[in-house]
């Protein structure tokens, strides 16, 4: 499969900022890169780049074929982008700024017209969209910012934390859209803040800070880095802390984490269900009484907190900018 | 479609979609008229009696000068409005697409003509209330509208490259006010220029401001017969010294302007 986007080396420093320190990304075609990290990782930075609206100071990027800093134009014909915040023109109608959109897209104008209510349709603003964009609510405005990016069809999509400011039922007829547009062949970098997004909908995920990659893969691969299962049990006695720690101790594959104030263990174990219906029997077979019980796997919250944490602190301990987590092992120490 | 033609056609949509905003927002053509309604009545009322014009009338001697004051300070709208679109993230939006990179500053440009020539509408009618009055024939008073307008255009690229330099609607105000106050004072706009000291009277008789009023009170025959001639190039060529500086304004702003839009991201 050839990639669609193909960045290497990228660097982009503001005054006394570096924006991003040599940052490489490839997303083949017809799938969906998620590109996740913390304020300030680089994201929007990387985007804009990538979108030509901002020239590297180092490094290159072909999109579609397309050289970003050699044929610019040859890209935006390519590309569509719905950037951070929602760029819309307030005066006019929901369908004015589509059909502006279209015009400079060169669609002409019956087509134009076609695909803006096309498009209302499609993001649910058909009532609304003969109304000035003034007086839409926030989540409809980035509907519309949305449609925008996907007026001409673009095989190539950049959506800067697209579901910000959607509330969940919005999120999810989103999540629809970008994966008809998926299946229909267009190849998407995605930023997002809600993990669960990625989750849903990248297939591959670099996650960045301070301009750095500091991890990649998918998002199973991810929260195995991290580390694996867990049990987390908390018993109804105080007094029966101590023996179910003894208990577990036999099961954990790593340290057993205790919370006496709420009378909780967390084991790290191996072999999932059958682990722990074994531990239940021995916690019955010693008279504790368990109040609850539960087996949870790394979340991708898990992963981002753990990754960019770690960060923070190796950064506070060095002083600078540093190497970054970016093996397995180094992020199992920073899970711990 | 060849490039200049795309060109066109974009700057011709993105001047639509200014106009759709005129007719959207009308506080802003409230101010836009009554502003130079107020500016002809004060000056008319308030220096009128206080200002000597050898020969003629201070309201006819007004008309011209309040004109070439209003479209210059219109020419803001041009800053004021990039300046709006690059913090709303607009201008973002416009770079994202495969349109022509002039066509946004094209259109603005352009429909910033229409606010300019509303007010010298509004203005001129109030004028010829208070007493304004063109003694030229319908040609030449066409012609001196016409130059009024071109001089504002020229302005509105000077205040579009201000505008993409400082996004912000507040600087863009502020900037103008320092500069346009002192262009449209230290000239033969309110006042005849020998009643001024002499390093000021220099700076005015060669402030393009100055020439294009010049160049408006002798297109619309406001100068009183018996007016002696001008003694500097500047005021006695007042049309073509307008049209120089039109010209230098149009060719250092405009690809000045264009290079900021390239390269203007939002901050
Ligand atoms: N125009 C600018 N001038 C100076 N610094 C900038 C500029 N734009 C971005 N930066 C800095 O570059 C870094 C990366 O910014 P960027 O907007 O790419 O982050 P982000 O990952 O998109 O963050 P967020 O999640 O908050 O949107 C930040 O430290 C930011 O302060
Ligand atoms: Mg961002």
């Amino acid at each position: 499969m050839t990639n669609v986007i193909e960045a290497s080396g990228l660097v982009k420093r503001y005054k006394d900022v570096t924006a991003l320190a040599g940052l490489d990304l490839e997303v083949p075609e017809g799938t969906v890169l998620g590109l996740l990290g913390p304020n300030g990782a680089g994201k929007t930075t990387a985007v804009s780049i990538l979108s030509t609206l901002l020239e590297p100071d180092e490094g290159q990027a072909i999109v579609a074929g397309k050289d970003v800093r050699k044929d610019p134009k040859g890209v935006r014909r390519l590309i569509g982008l719905s950037g951070q915040y929602a760029a819309v023109d307030e005066h006019l109608t929901g369908f004015e700024n589509l059909d502006m959109i279209g015009r400079l897209y060169h669609l002409g104008k019956t087509r134009s017209r076609e695909r803006a209510r096309e498009l209302l349709e499609i993001f649910d603003l058909t009532e609304a969209g003969d109304r000035p964009v003034k007086t839409y609510s926030g989540g409809m405005r980035r509907r519309l910012d949305l449609a925008g990016a996907i007026v001409a069809e673009p095989p190539v999509l950049f959506l800067d934390e697209p579901s910000s400011g959607l509330d969940p039922r919005s999120r999810v007829d989103l999540w629809e859209v970008i994966r008809d547009l998926v299946t229909e062949g267009a190849t998407l970098l995605l930023t997002t803040q809600y993990l669960e997004e990625a989750d849903q909908l990248a297939d591959d995920i670099v996650v960045i800070d301070h301009g750095h990659e500091i991890a990649h893969g998918s998002s199973d691969q991810l929260k195995t880095q991290v580390g694996g299962e867990r049990i987390e049990v908390t018993v109804s006695e105080l007094n029966h802390v101590d023996t179910a720690h003894e208990i577990l101790t036999t099961f954990a594959v790593g340290e057993i984490r205790i919370d006496h104030h709420s009378r909780g263990l967390t084991a790290p174990i191996a072999g999932g269900a059958s682990t722990l219906t074994q531990a239940l029997r021995d916690l019955d077979a010693r008279g504790v009484v368990v109040q609850d019980v539960g087996l949870r796997r790394p979340t991708l919250d898990d992963v981002f907190l753990s990754l960019t944490g770690h960060v923070a602190e190796e950064e506070a301990a060095a002083g600078n900018g540093g190497r970054r987590a970016n093996r397995p092992e180094e992020l199992e120490e920073a899970s711990r | 479609m060849s490039q200049l033609m795309t060109a066109l056609g974009d700057g011709a949509v993105v001047a639509k979609r200014n106009v759709i905003k005129i007719k959207r927002v009308p506080e802003i053509l409230v101010f836009v008229l009554l502003s130079p309604i107020m500016f002809v009545l004060l000056f008319a009322f308030v220096f009128g009696g206080a200002i000597d014009v050898a020969g003629g009338s201070y309201r006819e001697f007004l008309i011209a000068g309040i004109l070439a004051q209003t479209v210059v300070f219109g020419a803001t709208f041009t800053g004021a409005g990039l300046a709006d679109d690059m913090q709303k993230g607009i201008i973002d939006r416009f770079r994202s697409l495969p349109m022509s990179r002039s066509a946004v500053l094209v259109g603005r440009t352009s429909s910033d003509i229409i606010y300019n020539a509303l007010s010298i509408t509004i203005m001129s009618l109030t004028g010829l209330l208070v007493g304004w009055a063109i003694r030229t024939s319908f040609w030449e008073a066409a012609a001196g509208f016409g130059l009024l307008l071109l001089f504002a255009y020229s302005i509105s690229w000077i205040m579009a490259y201000i505008g993409l330099l400082v996004p912000s609607v507040e600087v863009i105000n502020n900037a103008s006010f320092m500069v346009i106050f002192p262009l449209t004072f230290v000239a033969n706009t309110f006042v005849p220029l020998e009643t001024m000291p002499s390093a000021l009277q220099t700076f005015a008789e060669w402030n393009p401001v100055s020439a294009v009023t010049q160049a408006a009170r002798e297109l619309f025959g406001n100068i009183p017969p018996g007016t002696p001639e001008p003694t500097v190039w500047s005021l006695q060529n007042p049309i073509l010294y307008t049209l120089i500086w039109v010209v230098i304004f149009i060719a250092i702003f405009a690809p000045l302007s264009i290079r900021q839009y390239k390269r203007a991201a939002r901050r």
